[in-house]
């Protein structure tokens, strides 16, 4: 029988590979939009083991609305990445560090 | 009365404010009527005032004008206080005042700033009107420093000149160390008496005789001896006293007119008159009139002796000056006060006389001043040399002239104080050295009063044959005032001293004690002025003087080559004298350059090194310090931050679920 | 009625020209007929708001102790905060100094402002609103906005149209007075949490035990000392002053200053008086200190608006003087008068620097340097500007007949009444004063033309003539009749002293 630590098991391991991601990866701003997109899926998951679980159906239409804004902040997201990549001829992330203090 | 007494002071002031403010428009003739006429109609009202008061039988007056503001129970008003006392001195200064505005038309004939000069001295007869008419200490304190202001105006007149905007400067700052005094002892006056008018301290003054304060933590003083020194500080600047008599040479760079009016014959005396005022305040404390006397003995003698080696013509006059306000300090420390302005009002005129002449010698010398460069004038200009005679003459005290009265009764009247000294030491020693201040004083006076009537009017004529060509006496605006004031120089001790000092002319305008009363005891062997005539020339005074005549006719026309001799045998001697005993120097590069080093301190040490640099700026420092090290936690990378905030939830989580 | 709602006009209607002026103003050149519309509006805009002060004045009732022309409108009903408006015979002389010299900067910055003229205006007008606000406020929440709001058009008039180094100036003038009102905020929030109430005159009833009393007073302190400024955070006042315009300076001088005597009397006395007395000796010598040791540097100054900024500071300590002396006057007499000098020494010092700035401001418009160097010899080249100059100056050294003296000579007597060396050291201004002023005026005044450019001077025109005319009437005026001002002060500042001689611990 497959229980809720199941899900949620799986769910922290997706966003743990997530934040790995995020951390690690230097070279390519997509993989990180990639990773955040992941983290979204994570907790979508979680959202839904514990409507199915708790018996509330309210989590699964959060993961509607996520769904939603999540596909609209992939579609931001990139074309914020084209307007960079025009700038900056590069999306590779150890050189974006305009931040620096 | 009120109206009466206002447009005595008013008038003045209209006049310069007309002058001053439309002198353009009115021109140059306009300037010099308006304020003549005005200066003239305050006298003609003043000596009616004075008139009423000794024929007329008019009684004193205290008339308040307006109240100037009222908080917390102490009110302040601006008011006249007219009695004899106010009288006669509102007529030596409209007198004086009005002589020298007229005199002016001639002295300031060619200057560029004339209708500015007669709007000055206008204002000077106002403010100084405001400060003897005074009913309180509050316009008593505006009329002092109003005159200050004036001085310093005139002083500065011409502006051009550093010398002229050095003096003033000087005159200022070191009236303001008086003033300083003087402010702390109308602190002092409100708050023993709670008041500021004169009638209610003074009848509250023997009360404040009993209260102490402590000045020094643990030393109890007498309230009365602090509050009578503090406002005899205020005093010693305004009647150039040692050690504050600094300002007063150096305020001869001034147009002479004024030099005549404001140097010499009132402004300077308003010292010796807040003295005489305050009577029934300094009465109560022995220890104050010990300071006041031993200050004016030390003036007297040392500022005299200073005349000596001066060569500029204002200058020795301007000692001389220095040196009379010495022996009516005197006076006063000795509880003569009457003396004391008997001797101010002889003095006003023939050292206003005295003033004039030297300034109608300037002019016939085209602006020269060293008396070394004149020499037999008076063959040029009689009329300067005859009243410079009379004012010479009435200045040493010569037999009959008004000096003579005064200052013959005012060493006496010094003498006298013998019996009310009292018998400790300190009490003798001051007794003996303002009595002998006084006595060598005269021989001094003599010696460099005539040591400048030679050089200048006897002896060779030692100018270029340029300017002996162009000498000749000045127009009559100038010789007219001479004149006039020559008249009262040489006679008027005749009729007034008898009344003045001993008919108990001031009334109730002077308090003495009656223990101490010396000039009630010198009028009881008081016998007419032919009686003092006679009794002259058995008294020290008179051979001083002529001994002192006689000394500088034997150096200066007899021998002329004696004095450089007598100058490099006591070289030391001389030096001292010259350089004034240092005391310029003193605070020139004393107290002046150290008060500036001071502040130089405080500004770059305090203010810009500690303050700003240290606390300020250096509190700004550490922060950019920190924040320098901070910074490098800011990578710019977007993986550091997610991973800060990783961390960040992590250790949230952990303390949420283990902690608590 | 119009008198019912005479404060808020005071506030709002300069807030709302200068808001208007902003609104339609643009940045162009100063000669164009925009420009010149823009000023008559901004000088019709503070002269109308003068006009409603002397109504103010008019209709103030010298007799009454309860606060007057009252308004009170909820604001923030949650937090018990209300717009609530009142003034006193200490704060309406105040407002009258405030709307007697805003229209005197307008004429003053007419034609020497060339650069963002309509916004240069604005300000001053929008500035003008807050301080009248901080002046009427009685309700702490308020006070706090008006007192923060006004520091915003200050720091930009320093920082846009100041001189060189006007950047370092306006942020450490920003940050110095900023830094001390945040305190003043804590110490409103922990009395707000006492009373419940953020309304002034409940702080004034509440009973606060005395250690609490201290740290609200130090708070205050803090606040009120950084504004006057006190000796040791007074260093942001001349640097303030140097890179100011002249009309920044002397809003800054006349009016903002009296911001922290003001706070000492409407707040720090009335509401801890305990904590005001605990410390009243640090604050004589404080004040004490200020006298002389600024004394003594004003005197080696080089500039001359840096002169008359420390010759500012050494006078508001008079100020600070005269209100700390009444715990130390034995008599039962005497407190009030030191109370009484201060307030009238703040008025006319606002009247005689700003009047002293203006006479800077008239020499830099011509010549271009404040330094003392770079003049002597004005005089010869302009008379009239010199008469004012020295009168001035001399009223800047406390002399008799001027307004400069009504102050110093009452703080005098008071502390004479509470100890012989107050008085004596408080009484060094008298020399002190005169001796860096009329040093300066003798280096720049008086002497031979010293270069070309003074050699070149034109005499004052109508319009400044007209502006330096006013402030010498105003200054003799004061000087030579005190009691209309003394007379509207005395009702409340003896009910401030009853006030405060009431233990509240």
């Amino acid at each position: 029988m497959i229980g809720l630590q199941h899900y949620l098991t799986v769910s922290a391991m997706l966003f743990v590979l997530s934040i790995a991601g995020i951390i690690i990866n230097r070279k390519n701003l997509i993989l990180l939009l990639m990773c955040i997109e992941l983290m979204l899926l994570a907790v979508n998951t979680n959202f839904i083991a514990f409507s199915r679980f708790l018996g509330d159906d309210t989590g699964q239409v959060f993961v509607f609305f996520i769904l939603t804004v999540a596909a609209a902040e992939a579609a931001i997201g990139l074309a914020i990445l084209v307007v960079l990549f025009r700038n900056r001829r590069s999306i590779a992330v150890q050189e974006l560090n305009t931040l620096k203090g | 009365m009120k109206e009466y007494y206002l447009a005595i002071v008013l008038i003045p002031l209209a006049a310069s404010i007309v002058a001053g403010l439309a002198g353009h428009k009115i021109g140059r003739a306009g300037a010099h009527w308006v304020t003549i006429i005005a200066v003239g109609g305050s006298f003609v009202l003043s000596a009616i005032v004075l008139g009423n008061m000794v024929w007329g039988g008019m009684q004193p007056e205290n008339v308040s004008v307006y109240t100037w503001a009222v908080t917390d129970g102490l009110r302040m008003e601006v008011g006249f206080l007219v009695d004899r006392l106010t009288a006669l001195m509102m007529c030596v200064v409209t007198f004086v005042s009005f002589m020298v505005h007229i005199y002016t038309i001639g002295y300031m004939h060619d200057d560029p700033g004339y209708q500015r000069f007669f709007s000055y001295i206008s204002l000077f007869t106002f403010s100084m009107l405001m400060l003897v008419m005074s009913n309180n200490f509050l316009q008593l304190f505006f009329g002092w420093e109003a005159v200050g202001l004036v001085s310093y105006l005139l002083i500065g007149f011409w502006y051009k000149r550093e010398s002229a905007i050095f003096a003033n400067l000087k005159a200022f700052l070191v009236n303001r160390v008086g003033d300083f005094g003087f402010i702390l002892g109308i602190a002092g006056v409100v708050m023993f008496t709670g008041s500021l008018d004169y009638a209610t301290v003074f009848s509250h003054a023997p009360l404040v005789a009993g209260h102490t304060i402590e000045v020094l933590p643990g030393t109890p003083w007498n309230a009365m001896t602090v509050i009578c020194i503090l406002l005899f500080i205020g005093a010693m600047g305004k009647s150039a006293q040692a050690p504050l008599h600094v300002w007063l040479p150096d305020s001869m760079e001034g147009p002479t007119p004024i030099s005549a009016l404001i140097h010499a014959a009132t402004m300077v005396t308003a010292g010796i008159f807040m003295v005489a005022r305050m009577s029934p305040l300094f009465e109560l404390s022995v220890t104050a009139l010990g300071f006041v006397i031993i200050i004016g003995a030390v003036t007297a003698f040392f500022t005299g002796l200073l005349g000596i080696v001066q060569n500029d013509i204002k200058r020795v006059v301007a000692y001389s000056t220095l040196s009379q306000l010495g022996y009516m300090t005197v006076a006063l420390g000795a509880s003569a006060y009457g003396a004391a302005i008997f001797h101010l009002m002889t003095h006003a005129f023939f050292k206003a006389l005295l003033f004039l002449a030297a300034g109608s010698v300037i002019i016939a010398m085209h602006h020269e001043q060293d008396i070394r460069k004149m020499g037999g004038i008076k063959k040029y200009m009689p009329i300067t040399y005859w009243t410079s005679l009379i004012g010479s003459l009435a200045l040493i005290g010569f037999p009959g002239s008004s000096g003579f009265f005064s200052k013959d009764l005012l060493i006496e009247a010094v003498r006298e104080s013998h019996w009310h000294a009292g018998t400790t030491m300190g009490d003798q020693l001051t007794y003996w050295i303002a009595y002998l201040s006084v006595l060598l004083g005269v021989f001094v006076t003599a010696l460099y009063s005539f040591r400048m009537f030679f050089l200048v009017f006897h002896g060779k004529e030692r100018m270029s044959e340029k300017e002996k060509s162009h000498l000749h006496e000045t127009p009559a605006v100038v010789t007219v005032p001479l004149i006039l004031l020559a008249i009262p120089s040489a006679v008027i001790g005749w009729f007034t001293v008898g009344p003045v000092l001993f008919g108990g002319f001031f009334g109730d305008a002077i308090y003495v004690e009656t223990g101490k009363d010396v000039l009630m005891r010198l009028g009881e062997g008081w016998h007419g002025s032919l009686g003092l005539l006679t009794h002259a020339v058995v008294t020290p005074v008179f051979w001083l003087a002529a001994a002192g005549v006689a000394t500088a006719w034997y150096l200066y026309l007899a021998r002329p080559e004696m004095p450089e001799t007598i100058r490099q045998k006591v070289s030391g001697l001389y030096n001292l004298l010259d350089r004034k005993y240092y005391m310029d120097d003193l605070y020139i590069k004393g107290f002046a350059a150290g008060g500036r080093s001071f502040g130089k301190f405080l500004w770059h040490k305090g203010d810009e090194l500690i303050i700003d640099g240290l606390l300020v700026n250096g509190t700004a420092r550490a922060v950019g310090w920190v924040a320098g090290y901070m910074r490098h936690i800011q990578t710019g990378y977007l993986y550091t931050y997610a991973f800060a905030m990783i961390i960040g939830l992590t250790m949230l989580l952990g303390w949420l679920i283990w902690v608590r | 009625m119009l008198t019912n709602y005479l404060l808020s006009f005071l506030i709002w209607f300069p807030i709302a020209g200068g808001a208007t002026l902003l609104l339609i103003g643009d940045g162009g050149d100063a000669r164009s007929s925009q420009a010149r519309l823009m000023r008559l509006a901004a000088l019709a805009f503070s002269m109308l708001t003068f006009l409603g002060s002397i109504g103010l004045y008019l209709g103030f009732d010298n007799a009454e102790r309860a606060m007057q022309f009252v308004e009170r409108v909820s604001w923030v009903e949650t937090f018990n905060v209300w717009y609530y408006l009142g003034v006193d015979g200490i704060s309406a002389p105040l407002i009258l100094l405030t709307t007697f010299i805003t229209p005197l900067v307008v004429i003053a910055g007419w034609d020497s402002i060339t650069n963002r003229a309509p916004q240069y205006f604005a300000a001053f007008l929008i500035l003008e609103g807050l301080m009248i606000g901080v002046f009427c406020a009685l309700d702490g929440l308020l006070f706090y906005v008006f007192w923060e709001a006004m520091l915003i058009p200050m720091f930009l008039i320093i920082g846009i149209w100041g001189g060189e180094r006007r950047i370092y100036a306006t942020l450490k003038f920003f940050l110095y007075t900023f830094l001390g009102s945040v305190l003043m905020l804590v110490a409103f929030i922990w009395l707000y949490l006492q009373a419940e109430s953020f309304n002034l005159l409940d702080f004034m009833n509440l009973p606060i035990e005395l250690n609490a009393q201290k740290l609200i007073f130090l708070a205050f302190l803090i606040a009120f000392a950084v504004k006057v400024p006190m000796w040791p955070v007074h260093t942001w006042l001349p640097d303030a002053h140097v890179e100011a315009p002249t009309g920044g300076s002397v809003i800054l001088a006349a009016i903002m200053l009296k911001m922290g005597g003001y706070g000492f009397v409407r707040l720090s006395l009335p509401i801890v008086p305990d904590g005001s007395a605990y410390f009243s000796g640090l604050m004589i010598a404080l004040s004490l200190i200020a006298v002389v040791y600024i004394g003594f540097v004003a005197l080696m100054q080089k500039d001359m608006k840096k002169l008359i900024a420390y010759s500012s500071i050494a006078h508001m300590g008079f100020a600070t003087l005269g209100m700390f002396l009444l715990w130390w006057i034995a008599a039962d007499t005497g407190a009030g008068l030191g109370m009484t000098g201060a307030m009238v020494q703040m008025i006319s010092h606002g009247l005689i620097s700003g009047a002293l700035f203006l006479c800077v401001g008239v020499l830099y418009d011509r010549v271009h340097s404040r330094q003392i160097a770079d003049y002597g010899g004005v005089a010869n080249t302009m008379p009239v500007f010199a008469a004012f100059m020295v009168l001035f100056a001399m009223a800047n050294a406390g002399l008799p007949g001027t307004s400069g003296f009504v102050g110093e000579f009452m703080v005098i007597i008071a502390s004479f009444k509470a100890n012989f060396w107050f008085a004596f050291l408080a009484a060094t201004t008298l020399v002190l004063g005169a001796a860096y002023t009329l040093w300066m005026i003798k280096r720049v005044v008086y002497g031979e033309i010293a270069n070309d450019r003074v050699a070149e001077l034109q005499d004052v025109n109508a319009r400044e003539f007209l502006v330096l005319a006013i402030l010498a009437a105003s200054v003799l005026l004061v000087g030579l009749w005190p009691a209309p001002l003394v007379d509207m002060m005395n009702t409340t500042i003896e009910q401030l002293l009853q006030q405060v001689a009431q233990p509240k611990v």
